[in-house]
């Protein structure tokens, strides 16, 4: 993995990234290392992100390293008409690593082939958010002891959702069972499911979200946007209809855990907060683990 | 008996593309950059074929495109039949079949992909060759035949 950009969930093989998992957990018993002294990453978030830009700079401090960059595009040259082609030539001069959020799809890949130093794909457009896959993964190994075999419901807009799709991909190599929960409008594209039944794995559709949830080990949250919608009142009667409440959770399983790529809206109520089975600030914490985890490998400092 | 005329005349040696639905015609010269060559060349189009209704041909003087050139065309036709000929005949017929790769050439169909705002050079990987498919390697996004868009 040294040098090696991350632009897609699919550049890295499974053992790469259950070497990665393994990493993050030595960063959780031990955040705080001088790995990246001298070392300077440049965070170039083109489109605002909060918490994938604040986890980022918080691993990277952690490990002593120094972060350059902007956090919109409007305090960059772009508003002076620079094309990304020239900002990664230059700012690839300035640092060892690149972190990079663009509104464009297949700017990560562009980048990558650009530039001098490696390239993580911080999210480019409606295409690939590969840290937040794996930070998803070590949230689920974490909590369930295990990847393989477990029973994923996901919640909400299954066709937009950039991340239900990459956490679909890299979970159907650990023999996941799936259930789907979404309105009509937003289910799953059909070729996830073909993706699926080519593997042999269960996957079961649902429209309503209601008592079902008793056999799941993970429930994966997403916010239903509201510009999905054509009709306004069809957007209210459905963001209504996908929210989980804490008394949904009475009987399930004791070991299931809820998650959520955050931000959300009203998709869980804050009554489910104080659940122990509400997962989600803790899997944002487990970010800055796995970012930790993926910059060493990348700059081969372990 | 009544001579058979040809619509357009044979060459000594060369390439002729024959069998090009018309609508493909432009497309095909833009794609092998047949305005770039400086060899004789005698392009129709619109001419009557028994197996197609209505083709066009392309036939070219001293020229031999490699494989890898001449199969780009097989993106927009299909059906075209390649003759090579050496001293007036036909030495080789061939059909062009779609590459696995397809560099340049194509549009990425998605508006939001990063090649249709930056000087990039598209790459696809082509998924399916029946019913062409191509996956654009920068935005991950499939191009399909209806909203293929040669450059």
């Amino acid at each position: 993995m040294k040098n090696k950009s991350l632009v897609s969930i699919t550049d890295f093989s499974k053992s790469d990234y259950l070497k990665i998992l393994k990493l993050a957990e030595n960063y959780e018993r031990e955040p705080v290392r001088d790995l990246l002294t001298g070392k300077v990453v440049a965070t170039l978030f083109f489109e605002p992100s909060t918490r994938t830009r604040l986890s980022f700079e918080s691993a990277i401090n952690k490990m002593g390293g120094r972060v350059i960059g902007f956090s919109e595009a409007g305090s960059s040259s772009v508003t002076k008409g620079e094309t990304l082609y020239d900002t990664i030539k230059i700012v690839c001069n300035y640092c060892d690593l690149i972190v990079m959020r663009h509104p464009l799809e297949g700017s990560a890949r562009f980048a990558s082939e650009i530039s001098s130093v490696p390239v993580i794909n911080a999210g480019d457009g409606a295409n690939q958010h590969p840290t937040q896959t794996l930070l998803d993964l070590y949230s689920i190994k974490k909590t369930q002891g295990r990847l393989d075999s477990l029973t994923v419901f996901i919640v909400g807009d299954l066709k937009y959702g950039r991340t239900v799709h990459s956490l679909l991909m890299a979970m159907s190599q650990f023999n996941t069972t799936f259930h789907f929960i979404s309105p009509d409008e937003l289910k799953m594209p059909e070729e996830y499911k073909i993706f699926l039944r080519s593997l042999g794995l269960k996957y079961y559709e649902h429209k309503d979200f209601t008592d079902i949830i008793t056999e799941a080990d993970i429930i994966y949250m997403t916010r239903v946007q509201k510009e999905r919608f054509s009709d306004p009142i069809e957007y209210e009667r459905t963001k209504n209809a996908y929210v989980l409440k804490n008394k949904m959770l009475n009987n399930t399983k004791e070991n299931l855990r809820v998650l959520h790529p955050l931000p959300r809206v009203n998709e869980i109520d804050q009554d489910v907060d104080i659940n122990p089975k509400a997962y989600y600030f803790t899997q944002a914490l487990n970010g800055v683990y796995i970012r930790q985890a993926i910059i060493s490998s990348i700059l081969g400092l372990n | 008996m009544k001579d058979k005329i040809l619509e357009v005349s044979a060459i000594e040696n060369g390439t002729v593309i024959d069998h090009i639905p018309p609508k493909a015609f432009f497309k095909v010269i833009a794609i092998l950059g047949l305005d770039k060559l400086d060899h004789q060349m005698t392009l129709g189009t619109n001419l009557h074929s028994k197996k197609i209704g209505k083709k066009a041909i392309v036939k070219l003087s001293d020229v031999f495109f490699p494989d890898k050139d001449i199969n780009k065309i097989a993106l927009v036709a299909p059906q075209a039949k390649l003759n090579i000929i050496k001293n007036y005949h036909v030495v080789e017929k061939r059909v062009v079949e779609i590459p696995d790769d397809i560099v340049g050439i194509v549009k990425c169909m998605n508006p939001k992909c990063i090649t249709n705002s930056e000087k990039i050079i598209t790459k696809f990987k082509v998924v399916s060759k029946k019913e062409v498919q191509l996956k654009c390697l920068y935005c991950e996004k499939i191009t399909d035949q209806d909203n293929m868009e040669v450059i």
